[in-house]
């Protein structure tokens, strides 16, 4: 029997040789990077050698995101984060004033998600800090790497209910993957890269550095590049070979396999590995919400989206299924309707590279931890081989059935009886003139469902939402700052008359600073999904969700009016003879940002839809009409 | 649903407590107990976090808990790979008359009388919980003033060493 732990020698080492409660093989992974800086260090940036030099805590803080490889920042100042601003004015580092911080948050998620870099946003303590909340809450939901830096008051008065004081570590615990408060500024160096690393491995996702005044105003000695000091984390990134071959078994048995693929493989970039596995095993693509993109629409094997309004083949799929192959996705409820009925027959291999996510709301038969961009080759190599000894599996039946339901229920829409345009042909229209190569940014809605629905999208990348968290407001900072991480491309926001103005102010940021992105507002007058909600389950009583924006109303606020007096090109589009014009007048003005009242029927509905609460096999095409099942088998 | 004991090696570092209980909050566990303390390890604390939770969500659990950078390594302690531990501090009512017998009552289970006055007695015993609650229903009669309770503490048998093997593998 123990009698009390026993000290391990190793330890006791490290710590008479003066190691500060760093555990030795931690300190010896540290040396390691010394070794090999550029490819293995947990450090982000090109690792530059700094000696030791005496600088203030902000100089520190802006010395350390340069050193980072930080080139973009998104923020607004105020008195907390006062002393960092002053550095910053001298760096090269491009800092973008926003008109509110959520702006900032949003703007630094879609500059993450197009460039797959971390996206950087800075505000000062309390409010400021607060008003980043829910795009901190975005990025936890939808893995975006992103790094928010606040001020905060000064150490000395943390706790005393100070002058913008808001304890934004507790806030924003639930909702990071991480979170730091430095109080000492000989601590900024090593806790920023600590944040980039955190924010970009494993499964991304918000770290929060909430740095007190003291800290900022204080003096340090800076060296670079320091010691990343987490032994608490390792996020695994190969898969364990017994269970890629277990899958590629499963692979070669299933009669009707899908590949079922997440945003997790948009965010791991492995599009490219994944179209080699697909095309091996012949499988029918759904891609979800979140990982339009990763696979090209085009594809012969993609049958669409899956869950609430996916396409009927997607959703059929899953359900008919009797294996998935899950990359990077996580049954999220809007994808498998009511959990207890969702693909009852299939045996289910599931690849991620958080483990919580594996058997959480769907058990797995094959659970494989790891990153898909290593899992991904490592199981097209062993189906390979699989097939090589019992041969390519058979899927012509299966095939047969999914190639019955995607010609019988493609995605389509109703022409509106009240005259006015079908907002899908609005959107489906921009994504033609637009093409493939643009970038896409939608907010929360129905706009957002028709623009995942009617926009083809060939490439990772170029899809960017709100998946999880669902933000209304999302689209036009989030649109600014992917044009920020890719001033090459088109960047279309497809917008809500009821999104557009929860956080339109960042239109002048983007007129100030020539980002000139395209707005689209999709304009039904209403918050267009809860009114389809309140037609189709309240009996059409529409208790607040008339916006009086669009057509016959007294257009509060003009949209128009409103671009213009922002500093953007304004157009107004009514008929949909004028729409094809439209779009390509606003595809020509790259001077500024241009904004687009599509004034469309509030009466359109997204179709097909899962009801909430019953099972994927409840589909409806349009309302009440299920389709026909006959040919399933 | 069952009780399982987690030894949860996590960073000494401001917030680490809170970390783990809004952990167990906002994903609608469980928690029976916590007891959290130093170990030999400057910079190491352990956390003893009695779960009550079924099989499926006790691996949710812990993937959860893993997932906080300040965790480092979490083991599942079952109660016969390892020492168990609850400590109770019980004020009685105990006056004269009634002293003797409570103090006898305490003996049984190897309890110790740590504070006495003219009418009352403190009582502290250590144990298995289940040992304590024995000691209490026996003790109810006379009049129980105050309990104040530890979480479990909890050690696997044997030589090995969870902290020792953590780091190793840190």
């Amino acid at each position: 029997m123990s009698k009390g732990s026993p000290i391990s020698p190793s330890l006791m080492a490290a710590k008479s040789a003066g190691a500060p409660k760093a555990p030795e093989k931690v300190d010896r992974a540290a040396d390691a990077v010394v070794d090999n800086a550029a490819t293995l260090s947990p450090v982000l940036g090109p690792n530059n050698v700094v000696p030791p030099t005496v600088m203030t805590g902000s100089e520190a803080i802006v010395r350390s995101l340069e050193e980072l490889g930080v080139d973009d920042i998104f923020g607004l100042p105020g008195g907390a984060i006062l002393p960092t601003y002053d550095p910053l004015m001298a760096s090269k580092m491009n800092h973008v004033l926003v008109r509110h911080e959520q702006g900032a948050g949003h703007a630094a998620q879609g500059y993450a998600m197009v460039t797959g870099r971390v996206g950087v946003c800075i505000a000062t303590s309390g409010p400021g800090a607060t008003n980043l909340v829910t795009a901190i809450m975005d990025a936890h939901m939808d893995s975006v790497p992103l790094v928010a830096i606040t001020g905060q008051v000064s150490a000395a008065v943390i706790g005393t209910d100070a002058f913008q004081e808001a304890d934004i570590v507790g806030i924003t615990m639930p909702i990071t993957k991480h979170s730091f408060l430095v109080t000492d500024p000989e601590d900024i160096p090593h806790v920023m890269a600590e944040a980039f690393h955190l924010a970009s491995t494993g499964r991304p996702g918000p770290v929060l550095v909430d740095i007190a005044k003291n800290a900022q105003v204080g003096n340090m000695t800076f060296s670079w590049p320091p010691k990343v000091d987490l032994p608490g984390y390792r996020p695994v990134v190969r898969g364990h070979n017994k269970q890629v071959r277990e899958a590629a078994r499963l692979i070669a048995e299933a009669k009707k396999p899908v590949l079922y693929v997440g945003g997790g493989v948009v965010k791991g970039h492995a599009s490219a590995e994944l179209l080699e596995l697909a095309e091996l095993t012949g499988a029918p693509v759904v891609t979800t919400l979140m990982a339009k993109g990763a696979f090209p629409d085009s594809h012969a094997q993609h049958v669409g989206m899956p869950g609430m309004h996916g396409t009927v083949s997607a959703v059929t799929a899953l359900q008919q299924a009797d294996l998935l192959i899950t990359l990077g996705a996580r049954f999220d409820d809007r994808v498998t309707g009511v959990l207890s009925t969702f693909a009852p027959n299939a045996k289910v291999i599931h690849a991620d590279i958080d483990p919580a996510e594996i058997s959480k709301n769907r058990l797995a038969d094959v659970p494989i931890v790891g990153s898909v961009k290593e899992i991904i080759p490592e199981l097209t190599e062993a189906v390979r081989n699989q097939f090589s000894q019992s041969g390519t599996p058979d899927l012509s039946s299966w095939w047969s059935f999914l190639n019955n339901l995607r010609d019988t229920y493609p995605l389509g829409w109703t022409e509106p009886e009240d005259g006015l345009s079908a907002p899908q042909r609005v959107i489906e229209r921009i994504g033609a003139l637009t093409g493939p190569e643009g970038i896409y940014v939608a907010g929360v809605g129905q706009h957002q469902m028709w623009a995942a629905q009617f926009i083809k999208y060939e490439r990772p990348h170029a899809w960017l939402n709100s998946g999880g968290a669902g933000t209304m407001g999302y689209a036009v900072p989030a649109a600014m700052g992917a044009k920020v991480g890719e001033p090459d491309r088109v960047v279309w926001a497809i917008d809500g008359d009821g999104c557009f103005q929860m956080t339109n102010q960042e239109l002048a940021t983007c007129a100030i600073n020539k980002i000139p992105i395209k707005v689209a507002i999709i304009n039904n007058s209403s918050l267009g999904m809860v009114r389809q909600w309140q037609t189709l389950f309240y009996e059409g009583r529409y208790s607040n969700t008339d916006l009086h924006t669009g057509h016959e109303t007294v257009r509060i606020p003009d949209f128009v009016k409103l671009a213009d007096a922002y500093g953007c090109a304004a157009l107004r589009c009514e008929r949909d003879e004028d729409i094809d014009a439209t779009i390509q007048k606003a595809l020509e003005i790259n001077d500024r940002p241009v904004v687009i009242d599509f004034v469309v029927s509030p009466n359109s509905m997204v179709w097909p839809m899962v009801p909430a609460g019953v099972s994927n096999d409840q589909i409806q095409v349009a309302r009440n009409m299920t389709p026909e099942w006959e040919e399933e088998d | 649903m069952s009780r399982h004991t987690l030894s949860v090696l996590v960073e000494d570092k401001p917030g680490v407590l809170t970390r783990v209980a809004s952990l167990f909050a906002r994903r609608a566990f469980n928690i029976n107990s916590l007891a959290v303390g130093p170990t030999e390890v400057t910079g190491i604390s352990r956390m003893t976090v009695v779960v009550d939770a079924d099989g499926e969500l006790i691996e949710q659990v812990t993937k959860q808990l893993n997932k906080l950078i300040n965790v480092i390594k979490i083991v599942e302690l079952t109660s016969e790979s390892s020492v168990q531990r609850d400590h109770i501090l019980v004020k009685i009512r105990a006056d004269a008359a009634t002293r003797l017998q409570v103090t006898q009552a305490a003996d049984l289970f190897r309890a110790s009388v740590v504070d006495v006055s003219t009418d009352s007695l403190v009582i502290e015993a250590t144990g298995h919980p289940e040992k304590l609650t024995a000691l209490l229903s026996v003790l109810e009669p006379f009049g129980i003033r105050e309990i104040v309770q530890s979480g479990t503490l909890a050690v696997g048998r044997g030589s090995r060493s969870m902290s020792d093997r953590a780091l190793r593998s840190a």
